[in-house]
């Protein structure tokens, strides 16, 4: 009665997975990284959402964000400098059953992988995108990036940063076809889950940019804004991302704003007096380009050579 | 016989004609115009009237220099050439037999590159000799005394006051009118043509097709009535009963792809790749395939690489610029042993260099392109029948020996059109579905097999088989490696594997006996050429062979042993290379042309070179006074 087959609890128990299932070889990070709580939150989204690690596949570029990877007991890609984007976008092309998250970092995002950054956006691929931005370059020991504010003291401009910060969120939202955009701090756990979560269950490419401490080359970066929270701007909203009581406390500054509301995302995200945390945009009717570009999977042996007999008829003689 | 009457000083008009056509081996037919007035539209409708009726088919497109270059301007000559012959045809032959032009401006750039030769037959637009304007009526009479001097047998024919009889803008619709004329003066089948035009403007309506048939008969009845010239040439007999087809090299790639089961192609717009893609988007979806344009062409072959690591088969298609692009992720994917096919259509480099002309000079990047040592298997078919089999060949490599293969094809096979035997399909061609059974997660991801380096791969899906793929030095098991002795040992077994192909590889087979003054080796497409210049060459009497290879990494076996039959070895390429005698050249400073490099250093033998990079494919004739001069070199 009431359905249920004799072995089901076997089946579940079966395959219940533990944050060990979801964990690869020992992190590397410094201490103190901001990191390390991104990869165990995104362990805990996976262990809590019951993914099998075999579907899942961690992808990433080059730096220490994109070490990722190796920390996961999942399927993964360490790829190329820049290019996590266009090799996660094609794992999912004609996988729609896999999983797929990316790690990167805000050179390998805004830098030298900048033009994948538009364009992945653009073809709103489903996927998780966290970006780890720590305003320099760790892994080759403390140059500008993109996102280094200006008067930063770096070892490639040890007069300070010359030119004003590239502005991820303002760039992001003015992607066309964009369709899911969130800031959140490392610092910040149940807000760091949250918004990890909200993103995981977006379908479409879910961009994070993760604000993230690195205590070794850029303190400077993350410092004001841990030790005075009225820096920050707390985003909630009923359509939003869920802020519980404790972290609304914590923060002064707080907007309630509608993440479908393009205009105000785009007069927040402009607004660098004030760092907003929380979901900034969010369009589930976007174009999702892995909606097209798995057409046909179902095709049968016979259906591909009857075609390609066609094909080949075309040309006869 | 027919009568001529003096027009225009020494032009000869034709007024009468003969009814029986002449039978002919062979010819080469030219339709040159400004661009865009369809002369390759015409051309290409009637190389395919051509193959259908049986005949050996090459053709050769034509292109002029810019994008809309000012019309009558010898640089935007614009068109194509066909040589039809009763026999099999392998190249674009030397120097042309019969030629329509449009106007006389466009022939200027076509004397220059030696494309005409005494006696060459011009049917000449000649409106241009009452044109309004004085300049050109001048520039036009000077034209057609210089062809003459020239030695050209020019012939001034009213086609435009033809076609106004029945459109009102000639400039759409000569090219029918034209097609019309040269199927009547080759006694082509009207049939065959008129349903090769309907094909073509099918989605264009009824009325259009009407209407270029029209112009079709218009055309051939006119050339029935003015022109002397009415020839026939008889099918070519293949030796066997198989069907044939006709296809230019890279609707044979697109094919190809499909046929080998492949689900998506990844690309990014390049010259003289694109076409190949514009096919495949055309048909794609009756495989359930999908074209991928990416943003630049890291990110097509970075997407390609993503879905083959989970399992699906993927291919870039690009030229040299592209394929410096992806020097890279070439790498990654020797590195992380992911298969993947490149098809590389080269041009001319470097650089931007000669986007729309022939060049066989990517061999030594997509060899050494990659920093540090990044083995990799490179094919290169020869002819427009072998980019077909070789995209699925290398489909197979790829996945077998868990390696990228770059399949190096070239402007001259991806826009020559040749009839070659129906390929039969099978179903295996099309590969094993993506594996999805759990793997015994006691296998490393890399168990690389001590002998041959070969191992087999987890796909993600694949329960036990998790791994994180890594272009970082990496163990077995893909972690990491820190250690100097896995490095060491997992460059071994990547190198290996060429090895362990190699020694699955077939001897290559001299083309006439196998010893001699000289042997001429080639790659490519340059393989007719090479072999009709070398059959004139026995023919009279001279100790020569040749040798196409089609495997250059790794190479094919036995070449060592090959070369020793013969006084000289000599490779002919479409690359760069000193000569021996250029200023300043000494044997110790030569640089050698790509393959010869290659070949010297893997057989330690004094292999020569020569090699031209005139933008146009090797001609029989060239070949021919190439090696004349060396067996000379050699014999005194």
């Amino acid at each position: 009665m009431f359905g249920l087959k004799a072995d089901w609890s076997l089946d579940v128990f079966e395959r219940y997975f533990t944050l060990g299932n979801y964990a690869g070889g020992e992190a590397r990070w410094c201490p103190g990284c901001g990191d390390f709580a991104v990869l165990n939150t995104v362990h805990r989204i996976l262990r809590d959402a019951q993914l099998p690690p075999e579907q899942t596949v961690a992808v990433s570029g080059i730096g220490c964000s994109s070490r990722l990877p190796h920390y996961m007991g999942t399927y993964g890609f360490h790829g190329l400098h820049g290019r996590a984007l266009p090799l996660a976008n094609g794992i999912k092309a004609r996988r729609p059953d896999l999983d797929v998250w990316v790690a990167t970092g805000d050179g390998d995002c805004f830098s030298i992988g900048a033009g994948h950054w538009i364009h992945a956006l653009r073809y709103n691929i489903d996927m998780v995108v966290l970006v780890f931005d720590n305003a320099i370059y760790g892994l080759t020991k403390k140059q500008t990036s993109p996102t280094s504010p200006t008067g930063m003291t770096t070892n490639t401009h040890p007069q300070g940063a010359p030119l004003p910060a590239l502005n991820p969120l303002t760039v992001t939202l003015g992607v066309s076809n964009i369709s899911f955009v969130a800031q959140v701090m490392d610092w910040n756990p149940p807000m760091l889950y949250q918004t990890i979560k909200a993103a995981h269950q977006h379908k479409g490419t879910s961009f994070v940019r993760i604000i993230q401490r690195c205590p070794v080359f850029s303190e400077s970066f993350c410092k004001p804004l841990q030790e005075d929270t009225s820096q920050v701007l707390l985003l909630h909203h009923a359509d939003g991302i869920p802020v519980d009581d404790n972290v609304k406390r914590v923060f002064e500054n707080q907007r309630e704003h509608d993440p479908s509301d393009w205009l105000g995302a785009m007069e927040i995200a402009h607004d660098t007096r004030q760092i907003p945390m929380g979901l900034l945009y969010r369009n589930p009717d976007a174009v999702v380009y892995d909606d097209i570009s798995s057409q046909g999977l179902n095709k049968t042996n016979a259906e591909k050579l009857t075609a390609i007999n066609a094909a080949l008829d075309k040309f006869a003689v | 016989m027919t009568k001529q009457t003096k027009h225009n000083d020494n032009v000869v008009r034709m007024e009468d004609h003969t009814s029986i056509p002449q039978r002919l081996e062979e010819h080469i037919v030219e339709i040159v115009s400004d661009s865009g007035e369809g002369a390759q539209k015409c051309g290409q409708t009637f190389g395919a009237v051509s193959g259908k009726m049986g005949n050996g088919v090459w053709t050769v497109e034509i292109i002029p220099a810019e994008i809309q270059p000012p019309a009558r301007s010898p640089a935007g000559a614009s068109g194509i050439r066909i040589r039809l012959g009763s026999k099999q045809v392998s190249n674009m032959g030397n120097e042309a037999d019969l030629v329509v032009a449009f106007n006389e401006q466009v022939l200027f750039s076509r004397i220059a590159n030696g494309a005409y030769k005494k006696g060459t037959i011009v049917l000449l637009e000649n409106k241009w000799a009452s044109d309004p304007q004085e300049k050109i009526r001048e520039q036009y009479a000077a034209a057609v005394k210089e062809f003459q001097h020239h030695g050209l047998t020019v012939y001034e024919l009213p086609m435009e006051e033809e076609c106004l009889k029945l459109v009102s803008n000639p400039r759409r619709g000569k090219n029918m009118f034209v097609l019309g004329m040269i199927c009547n003066i080759y006694s082509r089948d009207t049939e065959l043509a008129k349903k090769e035009i309907a094909s073509t403007f099918a989605r264009k309506g009824e009325k259009v097709i009407q209407a270029n048939h029209d112009l079709f008969d218009a055309g051939y009845s006119f050339a029935a009535e003015q022109v002397q010239y009415h020839w026939e040439i008889p099918p070519q007999d293949t030796g066997h009963s198989r069907p044939m087809m006709i296809s230019n090299g890279n609707q044979a790639v697109g094919l190809g792809v499909m046929a080998a089961g492949m689900e998506l192609v990844s690309m990014y717009p390049i010259t003289p790749a694109t076409s190949a893609t514009h096919y495949i988007a055309d048909v794609f979806d009756g495989v359930g395939g999908f074209v991928h344009q990416a943003e630049d062409e890291i990110a097509a072959i970075g997407f390609a690489l993503g879905a083959s690591f989970a399992g699906k088969t993927a291919c870039t298609i690009t030229s040299g610029p592209g394929m410096a692009l992806k020097t890279e992720m070439i790498g990654l994917a020797v590195m992380a042993e992911i298969p993947l096919v490149i098809v590389d259509v080269q041009r001319g480099g470097p650089s931007t260099g000669l986007p729309t002309k022939v060049e066989q000079a990517d061999l030594l990047a997509s060899l050494y392109g990659a920093p540090g040592d990044a083995p990799k298997v490179i094919i290169a078919p020869a002819t427009i029948e072998e980019c077909f089999h070789y995209v699925i060949l290398a489909r197979q490599l790829a996945e077998t020996f868990r390696i990228p293969v770059i399949v190096l094809t070239d402007a001259n096979l991806a826009t020559g059109v040749q009839p070659y035997p129906r390929p039969e399909l099978k179903e295996e061609w099309l590969g094993s579905p993506v594996d999805q059974s759990p793997w015994d997660s006691e296998v490393p991801a890399y168990d690389w097999n001590e002998e041959t380096g070969l191992s087999q791969r987890p796909i993600p899906g694949q329960r036990g088989g998790e791994y994180v793929l890594t272009g970082l030095a990496h163990t077995s098991r893909s972690k990491v490696a820190y250690d100097s002795d896995t490095n060491q040992r997992s460059m071994e077994y990547r190198s290996r594997k060429l090895a362990a192909l190699h020694k699955t590889l077939k001897r290559p087979k001299v083309n006439g006996d196998a010893t001699g003054d000289l042997l001429v080796v080639g790659w490519g497409s340059s393989r007719g050429a090479i072999e009709e210049a070398v059959e004139i060459l026995r023919s009279e009497g001279k100790q020569v062979s040749s040798l196409h290879l089609h495997f250059l990494s790794p190479l094919e076996p036995g070449l060592p042993e090959i070369f020793s039959g013969f006084k000289k070895v000599m490779t002919v390429e479409i690359n760069y290379s000193d000569r021996a005698d250029d200023p300043l050249i000494t044997p110790e400073n030569r640089r050698y042309a790509q393959l010869a490099m290659v070949l010297r250093a893997q057989t330690l033998v004094d292999v020569d070179c020569w090699s031209v990079v005139y933008g146009h494919p090797l001609q029989p004739g060239m070949l021919h006074d190439a090696i004349s001069n060396k067996l000379n070199a050699l014999n005194n």
